[in-house]
C-alpha cells in the first residue's frame, strides 16, 4: 500500500510535465453502432445467467443510496446472493436522501417538443462536450421507466389536478422533465429504493450490512473480489469476497470540508479502490451549486443546499453599486443588477449551474456580494409572489422556505435569499467502460462514484436520474454479463494471500492513525483541506494558482501524518479514526484533483480556467486537444519523483454535434 | 455565549453511563445544536479527552440520522425540528443544558448520544415495502391520482426515521412511524396491493419491539417531518380493516 508521507520537492510553479507523464489510452467499449442503438444493442450481446445459477454468484454492492440500494434490490430481485453494505445504521440514510428539486426523464407527454434526443442534447451540451454520449443515450432512453418503477415502489410524485404526473423545469433546458415530490424528491425515492432492499433483505436474496466501512478492495488474479470492511461499532476488519463488486458510495465533493454533501459522504471506498488500480476520471470536475447557503460564522459545518427548483420562480439579483449597504428593501429597481438575466437573457435565472456560479463568484469577488460577510447574491420571489400570489409560491416551495428560515432565521416570503455558490456534486469519479465496469475487471460503479453521464457540468435533477438508472436498470443487466463465464468459480477463500494482505494493509493504516500521537484533530486538517481547495480549485482555476495548491497539500499531508490525534482505540465506535481515514485519503486525492486541472489546459463547463475564456469572460473549450477524458493513475507507493499517469479516452459525439455553450 | 453542557458519556452498549460536564465559552447564537458540538469535541480534542459520539449527517433535516434528548426533549427546544436544525438562540447566555440519546428500550445506547434505532427498520422490513420487482411496474401516469391523494400521501410519506416520535412517547411506541408508512401506503392506488398483509405484519412486529400507543401525542409535537397525529389511528385501523376484511387486499 502506499505511503502516504512521501513528500515531494516544493513545486509552486510546477507545470503538468512535472506531475504527470502519459499512459496507454483506455477503451471505453462503446458499441460500435449509433449512439441511440448503443444500449439495444450491448444489451443484446450481454451472456445471460440462468436463473437457477443466479444464486451461485455472490455479488458486493457498498452504498445504499438509489445507486446501491437499487442495484442490490435488483440483483436480489433476479436471485443473485447480494452482500449489501452501508456506514449508516439504517440504508435510508445515504445522501441520495438529500437531493430536493427532482428527477428528470425524457417521458415527453406534453406538447413542449421534448424527445430522448432533445434530453442527450441538452445533457451532452449541458456536460460541455466531457461526457460519453452513448451513456447520456442510455441515460434518456431508460429514464422513462424509471418513473414508472418508482412510482410503483410508492414514491409519491407530484401530480396535477387531473391526476398525471406533474414536472417542472429545471436549469439548461426549455422544457419541463423535471418529476419531483414537493423538495423532497431524493428523500421519497432514496426511502422508496432502501424499502425495496429491506423487501430483498427479508426475502433473503440480500444480506445487509450496516455500520460497516470499506477500507480496502481485494484484487486477485487481477479481478476485483471482495473487500475489507471495518465494523464501525466494534472495531472488527475482515474480509468479504465475491464474485464481483459493485461500489455506489457517492461523490467527493465533502474533500472542500464545507460542501453540500452530508457530514459522512466520503471518498475512501472509492479512493481505496483507485489505489487498488481503478483509473480516476476527470476529478477536477467538481459542480459549484448555485444555490447553496453562503458560510456565516467559524463553526457553520457545512453549506446547506436550496435547490434549484428556487431558480424557476426566484430572481437572482445583487446591487448595482459595489459595497451597498442598505437592506435589500431599500434598494430600488434601478439600483438592481438581475445579472443572469442581463447576461443571459434566453435563460435568465434557469442558466446551468456552472454558468450561474460563476457568475455570482464574479459579481461577490467585484465587490456586489450581500450579507454580512459580503459574500453572497440575493434570490428574490417579491416578483413571483406579487405574480403568483403569496399562496402558489408558498406552496410550490414551502419546505424549502421552512428549511432557509431555520437556517438563517430569515423569512424567505418577506426578504429576498442570500445564496452563494458551494462544493456541491463530483462529475469525475471513478472511470468505467460503458458497461460501468472499471479499469480493474469485475469492479463496477453506480451512480456519482462514477463519472460517464455529466461531463464537465451536470443539469440539475441528472444525478437522482443517473443514480436511479445505474442501480435499477444498467447494473442488472451489466453485471450478470460479467458474472456468466464465471459460471462454477468459487469465491476467493479468506487464506488466499490477497486477502490477507489487504486486511493486513488495512489493520497497519488503523494502527498508524491511532499512534501518530499528535496534537490536531482529523477535522481540523479538513477544514484546511477545504481552504486551500476552495481557494486553488474553486469555481475559477488558474495554472499558478492550482500548483500553488499542490505545493500546499502536499504539505498539510506531511503535516497530517505527524501531528494528527487520533484518540480513543481501534475496536470501538471511533468517529476520530473514522474521520481520521477519511481526511487521510482527501488528502491524497485533492493532491491529484489539482494535477488534473493544471493538467486541462482548457476551459469546460464548471473546470473554468482564467487563462482561458472569451473577451466576454466564458468558457473556451479546447477541442482539438482535450475532447477526451482523463483517467489517472496514481503513483505507485514510496517513489519520491513518481508522477501521476494519465490514460486517455477519446470522446467522439454523432447525434450532438460538437458546439460552443451558448446560453445567451 | 457561555453554555454548560452536561454530557450522557457511555462507553458502550454493555458499560454503565454518567453525565460529565463541560462548558463551551465562545458559543455563538446562530450555531446549531450539533455545531455546538463540535466546537465541544474540538475542545475535547485539544485537551487529549475522547470526543462525545453523535451521530450526524446531511444536517439539513432529511437524513434522520441526528436525535439527541436535550434537558429531556427529543431533538430540542424548538418543536417538530431535528437537532441539527436546533439552534443555540434557543438557549439564555450562561444555561445548563442537559445532552442525552434519545431514551427508548427499544433503542439501545451504542456509545455516548449514538443509539440503535434498527428497529425502525425492522418494521419496515416485515411489510413497508411494495412488491413490485425492477422493469414489471406499469405506465406511472395510466393509474390518474389525484393531487390531492398525492399531498396526502406526502404528508405521510415525509417521516425521515429519526425516532423522536419513540423516544417522546411514555410507553416507547412507534405507531406515528408505523401509522405513517401505513397511511402513506395504503392511501396511494399503486401501492395498495397488500393492504392487509402489509398491515398485519407492520404492526406484528411494531408490537414485538416497541410499547403501544400512549395517545398523549408527545410524538406529533417532536416530530421534525410534522407526521399529523392522525397516523396514530391507522395503526389500529389498518389492522382492523386487514381482520374483517381478510390480510390479501
Amino acid at each position: 500500500m502506499t505511503d502516504p508521507t512521501t513528500t515531494r520537492a516544493d513545486t509552486a510553479s510546477c507545470t503538468p510535465d512535472d506531475v504527470r507523464t502519459l499512459g496507454t489510452p483506455v477503451d471505453g467499449r462503446v458499441p460500435d453502432v449509433p449512439a441511440e442503438q448503443a444500449w439495444d444493442d450491448r444489451r443484446l450481446h450481454y451472456p445471460l445467467v440462468a436463473p437457477a445459477n443466479r444464486r451461485k454468484f455472490t455479488v458486493i454492492v457498498v452504498g445504499t443510496g438509489l445507486a446501491g440500494a437499487g442495484a442490490a434490490a435488483a440483483l436480489g430481485e433476479l436471485g443473485y446472493d447480494v452482500e449489501c453494505f452501508t456506514i449508516h445504521d439504517a440504508p435510508r440514510r445515504a445522501h441520495s436522501v438529500a437531493a430536493q428539486g427532482g428527477i428528470n426523464a425524457a417521458r415527453a407527454r406534453k406538447v413542449d417538443n421534448d424527445s430522448v434526443h432533445r434530453f442527450v442534447k441538452d445533457t451532452v451540451k449541458g456536460g460541455d462536450f466531457r461526457g460519453r454520449e452513448a451513456d447520456a443515450y442510455r441515460l434518456g432512453q431508460e429514464s422513462v421507466r424509471v418513473i414508472d418503477h418508482m412510482n410503483a415502489i410508492g414514491a409519491p410524485f407530484a401530480r396535477e389536478y387531473g391526476g398525471e404526473l406533474a414536472t417542472r423545469s429545471f436549469g439548461g433546458v426549455q422544457v419541463s422533465r423535471t418529476y419531483y415530490t414537493r423538495g423532497q424528491t431524493g428523500q421519497q425515492l432514496q426511502v422508496a429504493g432502501a424499502n425495496a432492499l429491506l423487501r430483498q433483505v427479508a426475502r433473503g436474496t440480500v444480506t445487509l450490512h450496516t455500520r460497516q466501512e470499506m477500507l480496502d478492495l481485494v484484487v486477485a488474479d487481477g479481478r476485483a473480489q471482495g473487500i475489507v470492511v471495518r465494523d464501525l461499532v466494534t472495531g472488527e476488519v475482515r474480509a468479504v469476497t465475491a464474485h464481483a463488486v459493485v461500489l455506489a458510495t457517492g461523490g467527493y465533493g465533502n474533500i472542500y470540508c464545507k460542501s453540500t454533501l452530508a457530514k459522512n459522504s466520503n471518498a475512501t471506498a472509492a479512493w481505496r479502490a483507485h489505489r487498488r488500480g481503478a483509473y480516476f476520471a476527470n476529478p477536477a470536475f467538481i459542480q459549484f451549486h448555485p444555490t447553496a447557503l453562503p458560510l456565516m460564522s467559524q463553526w457553520q459545518s457545512k453549506t446547506i443546499l436550496m435547490s434549484e427548483s428556487l431558480r424557476n420562480d426566484g430572481r437572482i439579483w445583487v446591487p448595482a453599486r459595489a459595497d451597498d449597504d442598505r437592506a435589500p428593501e431599500a434598494i430600488p429597481e434601478s439600483e438592481r443588477d438581475y445579472y443572469l438575466e442581463r447576461r443571459y437573457p434566453t435563460f435568465g435565472n434557469l442558466t446551468p449551474r456552472d454558468v450561474a456560479s460563476r457568475a455570482a463568484r464574479e459579481r461577490i469577488d467585484a465587490g456586489f456580494g450581500v450579507g454580512p460577510l459580503k459574500n453572497a447574491v440575493y434570490l428574490d420571489f417579491a416578483d413571483a409572489i406579487a405574480r403568483l400570489g403569496r399562496e402558489t409560491v408558498v406552496a410550490r416551495y414551502s419546505n424549502l422556505f421552512h428549511m432557509y428560515e431555520q437556517a438563517t432565521g430569515d423569512d424567505p416570503l418577506s426578504t429576498p435569499m442570500r445564496i452563494a455558490p458551494g462544493a456541491h456534486f463530483a462529475m469525475g469519479g471513478l472511470w468505467s467502460d460503458y458497461d460501468m465496469m472499471t479499469s480493474v475487471p469485475g469492479l463496477f460503479v453506480g451512480g456519482e462514484v462514477g463519472w460517464g453521464y455529466h461531463g464537465a457540468n451536470r443539469l440539475g435533477a441528472n444525478s437522482l436520474l443517473s443514480a436511479c438508472v445505474d442501480g435499477w436498470f444498467t447494473l442488472p443487466y451489466a453485471v450478470p454479463g460479467y458474472l456468466a463465464p464465471l459460471l462454477g468459480t468459487r469465491v476467493l477463500p479468506h487464506d488466499d494471500p490477497a486477502v490477507l494482505e489487504a486486511v493486513e494493509a488495512v489493520h497497519a493504516r488503523t494502527e498508524r492513525l491511532l499512534s501518530t500521537g499528535g496534537t490536531q484533530g482529523p477535522d481540523r486538517f479538513h477544514r484546511r483541506l477545504g481552504e486551500i481547495l476552495y481557494r486553488y480549485a474553486g469555481v475559477t482555476r488558474t495554472p499558478e494558482g492550482l500548483a500553488q495548491g499542490i505545493a500546499e497539500i502536499r504539505a498539510l499531508r506531511e503535516e497530517f501524518w505527524r501531528d494528527v490525534r487520533v484518540l480513543g482505540e481501534g475496536a470501538e465506535l471511533n468517529q476520530e479514526l473514522e474521520r481520521a481515514g477519511r481526511v487521510a485519503d482527501y488528502l491524497e486525492m485533492a493532491e491529484l484533483l489539482c494535477v488534473d486541472g493544471l493538467d486541462r489546459d482548457e476551459s469546460c463547463g464548471a473546470h473554468f480556467r482564467a487563462d482561458h475564456q472569451t473577451s466576454d469572460g466564458e468558457a473556451l473549450r479546447d477541442d482539438t486537444t482535450w475532447c477526451r477524458v482523463s483517467a489517472w493513475e496514481s503513483p505507485a507507493p514510496d517513489a519520491p519523483d513518481a508522477r501521476f499517469v494519465r490514460h486517455d479516452e477519446p470522446l467522439t459525439f454523432q447525434a450532438v454535434p460538437l458546439q460552443t455553450r451558448n446560453y445567451a | 455565549m457561555k453554555l454548560t453542557l452536561e454530557v450522557w458519556r457511555q462507553r458502550d452498549a454493555a458499560s454503565p453511563g454518567a453525565f460529565e460536564t463541560y462548558e463551551v465559552a465562545d458559543a455563538t447564537a446562530e450555531m446549531t445544536l450539533l455545531e455546538l458540538l463540535d466546537r465541544l469535541n474540538d475542545q475535547l480534542v485539544e485537551q487529549g479527552r475522547e470526543p462525545v459520539a453523535f451521530e450526524s449527517d446531511c444536517r439539513e433535516g432529511i437524513c434522520g440520522c441526528c436525535g439527541v434528548n436535550v434537558d429531556g426533549r427529543p431533538h430540542g427546544p424548538q418543536a417538530n425540528t431535528p437537532s441539527c436544525e436546533q439552534h443555540v438562540r434557543s438557549f439564555a447566555d450562561g444555561e445548563v443544558v442537559r445532552l442525552e440519546p434519545l431514551r427508548s428500550a427499544a433503542f439501545p445506547v451504542v456509545k455516548d448520544l449514538v443509539v440503535d434505532r434498527s428497529a425502525l427498520d425492522r418494521v419496515i422490513q416485515a411489510g413497508g415495502h411494495v412488491a413490485v420487482d425492477a422493469g414489471t411496474a406499469p405506465d406511472a401516469d395510466t393509474t390518474r391520482v389525484s393531487y390531492e391523494t398525492a399531498e396526502m400521501a406526502l404528508d405521510f410519506a415525509a417521516c425521515i426515521g429519526c425516532g423522536a416520535c419513540v423516544a417522546a412517547c411514555p410507553n416507547g411506541s412507534a405507531s406515528l412511524f408505523t401509522g405513517a408508512k401505513l397511511t402513506h401506503l395504503a392511501t396511494l392506488p399503486q401501492t395498495r396491493q397488500q393492504r392487509g398483509a402489509r398491515a398485519v405484519a407492520m404492526v406484528d412486529q411494531m408490537e414485538h419491539d416497541f410499547g403501544p400507543c400512549s395517545t398523549f401525542g408527545e410524538c406529533a409535537v417532536v416530530c421534525p417531518a410534522g407526521i399529523p397525529l392522525s397516523a396514530i389511528a391507522a395503526v389500529g385501523k389498518e389492522r382492523m380493516r386487514a381482520f374483517l376484511r381478510g390480510r390479501a387486499s
